[in-house]
């Protein structure tokens, strides 16, 4: 038997395979339905019998029809784009098959519900973008200032006599800034008394920006009201060369591209004198040392892997400036002001993917900031004048200021099931801080404040489908100045109300150590806390490519902020508490349309802001200096292709905001306002154009921009607030340095074309 | 008997796959021509899915792979919803990928990766201009020397350039030669087979004459 068989085994798969063909001719039909979820019919899906020929596509109501002519067990697929492969095993004996099979919506980022409350977000990729990179540094208000142009969104305040961004009733302080990932100190100029400063970094080294005006996520914190985070550029297209001359700066750059195009790097140095521009335009102040700013930074940038990129970004500036004003405890005296500033941030950061799941994000920085600042009292010959009496005795005085900061944080991402993720990780910032004062009374008085911050967070995204998400969060700190520790909860939750529109729901509660300041100028406190906010937003938007519109209401409570303690006018301090509340509540809107005129990009913000606080020295809960009730901004441009150039406009209106003179009322033993006003509302009206003389053609060696604006065009009065003299009974009026600022500049590049920026701009 | 089995075999063997080699042309033959008579977004998507039902049928031919990309792109095209284009695309994308590896360095796959890039760019054009835009361009100019022959690279630079502003470097001047370019070149070519790309004839011509 055994001997029989053997050679009539190989036979039999020739006889079925004989069989087959016989049974080729014989059809058997197969039909059905393909629908979702919810029961919806799905058009376009493919259906399948695995490594075959046969199938099909489903029509408009889902259904689907065909023959085959396949026999016995198969595996029936069905795909569609957006749903899970589904897989099922059939088998054909010749009678007609009918199949309805319900697709599984696959977690996808594009049709997802993303959380946005409280964010608004400028990127290249994202679909939730309401600003892209260009639009930050073609607003005409803006200067080429990355927080000018958030200025334009709802949430932020007007405020132009110091820097920062003011959001939803918060102190400039309240926000902070943060590139690839790590923390920023002194991310804009030194402060001068009532001038605001710019941002100290370039926009186009970011590619990503994200503002949020509250309930950030948890792997940031220390910031009261609002996180600006902030993403380098990879690596460049290609090498080119740089050169700019304007109105107010020379600038050089020239940025090398590896011939394998896997690393790059770049050195860019920037010269900025005002004396041209202040020649022209008049200041009010009198700057008797002209500002004037070197600037230079170096990057490189190293694809690790095919997913990992190295990135360094390391920038140096010296500057000085002087400007002095009239005295206003005098009709003669003068009062002047001259500062010095050294500032040097190195920033390191890898991002790289480690095996399939997981991602790692590591960054590093260190800066360090001296700031030396003089102020003296001088008569009409700008000669010092020594004065033994209050209030003029103690407005000599130097100071010296020296700031360090070394961060590092490590995230670790988890990608889970769909577009699930958790983060965790950890970060650890060292503070070094000190301030030599010297004046009249004390020489080289030094005090140190050092701080060894530490913070661990998770924070995990949980799609629960793909039109319901959450974002729920939490975060440990430690400061071992304040030797105290908190644990903050942050929540958020966005459901996909329609195809293009989703609503979001946050809370978070976010918590901030007191500035720096109270813990260098000596002042009396026992047991300091930390500063609280708590978030509540809810917001509503609807995203197309042509249009964006945002409704977002907010209630923020305020504790613990810092209240400041003294029993005279002096402005000495004795000793500040924990006492301070207060609260925002308020409602911003947000309209973009890019596409009703033709050519025509323009965005709408309004915010509405009521919000009060009693806090430093104020005698009770008012609303304060820095909050406009009503702010609304329009922001228009226009692409003209004939004369190949863009015009920008941007229109601001701000109502009054309320200045107070606080001062300490002996007989009832504590501050009172003495007198209080509010401002005239802010109107400014400001226009760019940008003009691009070789754009379209391609085999130019050079691409030249030509940049002319004009801020407060109508020269409408501005007042920021009011100025008090130590015996109440004179004020001066807070005023912009001009009325009017002017600005011209040439930017050329070499090697790399930068028409496509602003010929894509406009398709 | 033995001698006799292996000849029995070997004749099934050869009739199974000279059986499967004339099925394979058969179908796409009969898909080629539904394909270049099909008329709407949903006929081009329905093709799409017959050309990867055949492609991961056959699994080592690249045809068909590069049809079931090539006519989800211009299924993208046609449904013109700039919302899914990132969805058509990367759904092309992976088909492409399939082709690319089992027939690399083709000058009508390097076409059909400047097309998916096209796509991708349509979507926010300002914002990704400058990623894609460079890719549109290199895949481009390495089609052209993949195969000096091919033409079809030329009406796509030719198409991307008469479909771009005057004062933006394109326009029917700079067009236009690329298009006389590429209609020389499709009198002169001859497809490698029947089944073979042949297509954007007409296509270049009627380009071309939106300039005359």
């Amino acid at each position: 038997m055994k001997y029989k068989l053997q050679p009539m085994l190989p036979i039999l798969p020739l006889l079925v395979l004989l069989l087959s063909f016989l049974a080729g001719s014989a059809q058997t039909a197969v039909s059905g339905k393909i629908k979702d979820g919810k029961g919806r019919p799905i058009q376009g899906a493919s259906i399948t019998i695995k490594d075959t020929y046969d199938g099909a596509t489903s029509d408009s109501l889902g259904a689907f029809q065909f023959k085959t002519t396949e026999k016995g067990e198969q595996t029936l697929l069905v795909t569609s784009i957006g749903f899970k492969l589904h897989e099922q095993k059939i088998i054909i004996a010749g009678t007609a098959l009918r199949f309805d099979v319900v697709l599984k919506q696959e977690p996808n980022e594009l049709t997802a519900v993303t959380i946005t409350a409280g964010s608004f977000e400028a990127s290249d990729t994202k679909r939730t973008t309401v600003l892209s990179p260009i639009d930050i540094v073609t607003t005409a208000s803006a200067n080429a200032d990355v927080t000018g142009a958030l200025k334009t969104l709802p949430g932020a305040q007007q405020v132009g006599e110091s820097e920062g961004l003011f959001v939803r009733g918060g102190t400039a302080q309240e926000t902070k800034v943060f590139i690839d990932g790590t923390l920023v100190n002194n991310f804009f100029f030194s402060s001068v008394p009532d001038i605001a400063q710019r941002g100290r970094f370039s926009p186009f080294i970011f590619k990503g920006t994200v503002f949020s005006a509250g309930g950030y996520s948890a792997l940031y914190g220390q910031a009261l009201s609002s996180a600006l985070i902030l993403e380098s550029v990879d690596l460049p297209d290609q090498s080119s060369a740089s050169v700019g001359v304007s109105t107010v700066a020379l600038n050089a750059g020239f940025q090398k591209l590896s011939k394998k195009k896997n690393a790059s790097w770049g050195v860019n140095y920037n010269y900025v004198n005002l004396i041209a521009s202040f020649a022209l335009i008049k200041q009010r102040p009198d700057n008797f040392k002209i500002p004037e700013f070197h600037n230079a930074d170096f990057n490189f940038r190293v694809k690790t892997s095919k997913t990992g990129i190295l990135k360094f970004y390391g920038y140096f500036n010296y500057n000085r400036l002087g400007v002095r004003r009239p005295d206003i405890d005098s009709t003669i005296l003068k009062n002047a002001f001259d500062l010095t500033n050294f500032n040097l941030y190195g920033n390191l950061s890898w991002k790289e993917k480690l095996g399939k799941k997981w991602h790692l994000y590591l960054g590093a920085s260190y800066s360090t900031n001296t700031d030396k600042i003089g102020n003296e009292l001088q008569d009409q010959h700008n000669q010092v004048v020594t004065a033994a009496s209050e209030p003029y005795d103690t407005k000599s005085f130097q100071v010296k200021q020296y700031g360090d900061l070394a961060t590092i944080k490590t995230v670790l991402e988890r990608r889970l099931y769909g577009l699930s993720a958790i983060r965790f990780g950890g970060e650890y910032m060292y503070f070094t801080d000190k301030n030599d004062f010297t004046n009249k009374y004390t020489t080289s008085f030094i005090n140190e404040a050092d701080d060894h911050f530490k913070a661990a967070f998770a924070e995990a995204d949980v799609y629960i489908t793909n039109d319901l998400a959450a974002k729920i969060g939490g975060r440990f700190e430690h400061s071992s100045i304040m030797e105290k520790t908190n644990i903050v909860p942050r929540v958020s939750l966005a459901y996909k109300v329609g195809s293009k529109s989703q609503a979001s729901l946050a809370y978070g509660i976010f918590y901030q150590k007191p500035e720096k300041d109270y813990f260098l100028r000596g002042y009396a406190f026992n047991d300091l806390l930390y500063t609280k906010a708590t978030h509540y937003i809810a917001n509503y938007q609807k995203v197309s490519k042509d249009y964006t519109l945002r409704i977002e209401g907010f209630y923020k409570k305020y504790e613990h902020l810092i209240k400041t303690y003294g029993n005279n006018n002096s402005g000495i301090i004795d000793s500040i508490g924990n006492d301070g509340f207060g609260d925002a509540k308020g409602i911003e809107l947000f309209w973009r349309d890019r596409k009703t005129l033709k050519n025509v990009d323009y965005w709408i913000s309004y915010s509405y802001l009521d919000t009060k606080r009693d806090y430093l020295n104020y005698p009770y809960a008012i609303q304060p200096n820095f909050a406009a009730t009503h702010t609304a901004s329009l922001v228009v441009k226009k692409f003209v292709t004939k004369l190949k150039t863009q015009f920008n406009g941007s229109y601001t209106f701000a109502t009054g905001r309320p200045y107070y003179n606080i001062r300490y009322n002996n007989s009832a033993g504590k501050f009172l306002i003495a007198d209080q006003g509010k401002t005239i509302a802010y109107n400014s009206l400001s226009f760019s154009v940008n003009y691009l003389p070789n754009i379209g053609n391609p085999k130019a060696k050079r691409f030249a921009v030509w940049v002319f604006s004009v801020n407060n065009v109508l020269g409408s009065d501005q007042i920021f607030g009011y100025n008090y003299s130590y015996n109440g009974l004179r004020k001066d009026p807070i005023l912009p340095t001009s009325r009017r600022f002017f600005f011209l500049g040439c930017f050329l590049s070499f090697g790399v074309d930068r028409s496509d920026d602003v010929i894509n701009s406009n398709l | 008997m033995k001698k006799m089995f292996i000849a029995v075999l070997s004749v099934a063997i050869a009739a199974q796959g000279f059986g499967q080699s004339e099925k394979f042309t058969k179908a796409m033959t009969a898909a080629i021509a539904k394909w270049d008579s099909a008329k709407t977004a949903d006929d081009m998507q329905s093709i799409s899915a017959t050309f990867e039902r055949i492609a991961d049928a056959e699994k080592t031919q690249w045809l068909p792979y590069y049809y079931a990309s090539l006519s989800q792109v211009i299924y993208g095209f046609m449904k013109n919803d700039m919302a899914n284009n990132d969805a058509f695309a990367s759904k092309a994308e992976a088909l492409l990928t399939k082709a690319d590896g089992l027939q690399p360095d083709n000058s009508e796959i390097s076409c059909v990766k400047s097309m998916i890039a096209t796509m991708r760019m349509l979507v926010n054009p300002q914002a990704r201009w400058q990623q894609y835009g460079a890719t549109i361009q290199t895949e481009l100019e390495n089609a052209k020397k993949q195969d000096p022959a091919n033409p079809r690279p030329y009406y796509l630079q030719g198409q991307n350039l008469r479909n771009t502003p005057e004062q933006f470097g394109g326009g029917c001047n700079s067009a236009k030669p690329l298009l006389e370019e590429a209609v020389k070149k499709f009198e002169a070519f001859k497809p490698a087979s029947a089944i073979a790309p042949s297509w954007g004839k007409a296509e270049a011509e009627k380009v071309l004459a939106t300039c005359k």
